[in-house]
């Protein structure tokens, strides 16, 4: 399937403010075409805020966000969208009272053509969505189908960066294992993945790169063992030794 | 079947004319905007219409046409103001729009004022007003299969997940709005010629009210619904007749009867069986 034209996700000195309450301040991020990139840290630590700036949900205070040449900080929601990038949702966003099936098209609504039933079957099981009835109404199905059916509406767009706000949450190991194969095969194809997931088992058995957020800066960045073995890590999601 | 049709064709036009209007409102309401400004744009176009037709002679192709145009065009300059805003905010601003609408054919030079507008040529019938239904109708059921309709139909479900997947959720609520504006105009300008006489008070709140309860009678998204709804809110009144200065009772009954019992209107109900 031919995906968007290959392209880097360059996230420089982002910074995000809600009122004055800073979310996100200087960081910077590389989600390289075809690669997989964790991002992780503490509840509140910035993580949707970040997926939120680059999709354009809000406004970055200061910093600039681009794909290849395109600067996209300006632009809005369905702009960025346009350019290819996609997302899932921490709380799942399907269109709850239309069909898996119009679900799916909607996520192909700007490719050109129609998205004919072979096609829609093979989104299905790119996403380990393949069991899933097409005619059912999304809203109805399981957790988990729900979840799949999501990144199956993100694939659609042929995505050149795909953004999955914690996947695996909801699922149980068997859906989890079967995730891992999705997102490698999102990257196989050519896309770039930024992966927010509190699952560190899926994050270091996929990930290339990964960045470590706390109270909204950049703490760590490495591959996924040096992660695992930084001290100010595991300072942050343990807490300090009081002996 | 024919001495009963002739002696309530009255009766048949208002039904067409009703549908029209509930077909309306549910261009607007399947994006999710509850816009209320349909008895305004109605009321517009039946006074550019009927103006034109008395004034400068227009058959009633040119006076539709036009009535419809200047809906539009009204439609296009409302959603500016009003573009950001949602579910009642939405609602009473658009209502407001409404009143101001009424209170400006009350005052301007050109409408006869609140005495009303006469002698408009009294040349549409169930003919024009069905033929206009029908091919409303039949370009809502062509176009329900189109990747705009999907869009529509995922801006309705969800705004920002709309937006996600690269909609561009202010021109679908400007589409629906100008295109259900489009519907209102025709059927305020066949209105005025059927009835050969416009008053200010035609297109007012309670006009609005009436087309609204179609739509929910009928069910909010479903074409076959809103004409359904818009023939039983229709006949209803007639046919309840004998309760005489209680029969507005009924609307209220059967509107409150509806939204406790079947949300989804009559459509609603027939979808469940299915």
């Amino acid at each position: 399937m031919a995906e968007a034209a290959a392209h880097d996700l360059e996230i420089e000195r982002l910074s995000v403010r809600y009122g004055g309450v800073i979310a996100l301040e200087d960081v910077s991020l590389r989600v390289p075409a075809g690669r997989i990139v964790g991002l992780i840290g503490p509840n509140g630590a910035g993580k949707t805020s970040l997926i939120n700036a680059v999709t354009g949900v809000v406004r970055p205070h200061a910093g600039r966000i681009s794909l290849g040449p395109q600067a996209l900080e300006r632009l809005p929601q369905h702009q960025i969208a346009r350019r290819g990038i996609v997302r899932t949702y921490q709380n799942i966003r399907l269109f709850a009272a239309l069909s898996v099936a119009e679900n799916v098209r909607a996520g192909a609504l700007r490719v050109p053509g129609a998205l004919d039933d072979a096609a829609l079957r093979a989104l299905l099981e790119r996403a380990s969505a393949g069991e899933v009835e097409p005619r059912a109404r999304a809203g109805s199905l399981p957790y988990g189908a729900q979840r799949r059916v999501e990144i199956a509406r993100a694939l659609a767009a042929r995505p050149a960066i795909v953004l999955l706000d914690e996947p695996a949450a909801g699922m149980n190991p068997q859906e989890t294992g079967e995730l891992r194969a999705v997102i490698r095969g999102i990257a196989a194809a050519g896309a770039g993945v930024l992966l927010v997931e509190h699952d560190m088992g899926l994050v270091s058995a996929v990930c290339d790169r990964v960045l470590v957020l706390n109270f909204g800066r950049a703490l760590a960045e490495g591959t996924p063992q040096e992660i695992a073995r930084d001290p100010k890590v595991i300072e942050a999601y343990l807490g300090t030794a009081t002996a | 079947m024919l001495p009963f049709f002739a002696s309530h064709s009255k009766l048949f036009e208002q039904i067409g004319i009703n549908a029209l209007l509930a077909l309306s409102l549910s261009i607007s309401l399947r994006a999710g905007s509850l816009a209320l400004a349909q008895a305004a744009f109605m009321g517009l176009a039946a006074y550019v219409g009927s103006i034109g037709a008395v004034t400068y002679g227009w058959n009633l192709a040119e006076s539709v046409t036009a009535g419809a145009l200047a809906a539009a065009a009204a439609a296009a300059l409302l959603a500016l103001p009003i573009g950001r805003l949602r579910g009642v905010f939405l609602a009473i601003a658009t209502i407001g729009f409404g009143e101001i609408a009424r209170v400006a054919e009350i005052n301007l030079p050109v409408t006869g004022g609140a005495e009303g507008f006469s002698n408009i040529p009294n040349d549409a019938g169930a003919p024009a007003i069905y033929g206009a239904l029908a091919a409303t109708g039949l370009a809502l059921a062509l176009f329900s299969r189109s990747k705009a309709a999907l869009a529509i139909a995922a801006t309705r479900e969800d705004e920002s997940a709309a937006r996600g997947v690269g909609i561009d959720v202010a021109a679908v609520r400007l589409g629906t709005l100008v295109a259900g504006a489009v519907v209102a105009g025709v059927a305020g300008v066949l209105y005025a010629h059927a009835n050969f006489f416009i008053t200010p008070g035609d297109f007012g709140f309670p006009r609005m009210e009436q087309i609204l309860v179609a739509c929910v009678v009928g069910g909010v998204t479903s074409s076959l619904g809103a004409v359904l709804g818009a023939t039983v809110m229709t006949v209803l009144p007639e046919a309840v007749r004998f309760l005489q200065d209680y029969r507005e009772v009924s609307t209220g009954a059967i509107l409150l009867g509806f939204i406790l019992f079947a949300p989804g209107g009559i459509a609603g109900l027939w979808q469940r069986r299915a």
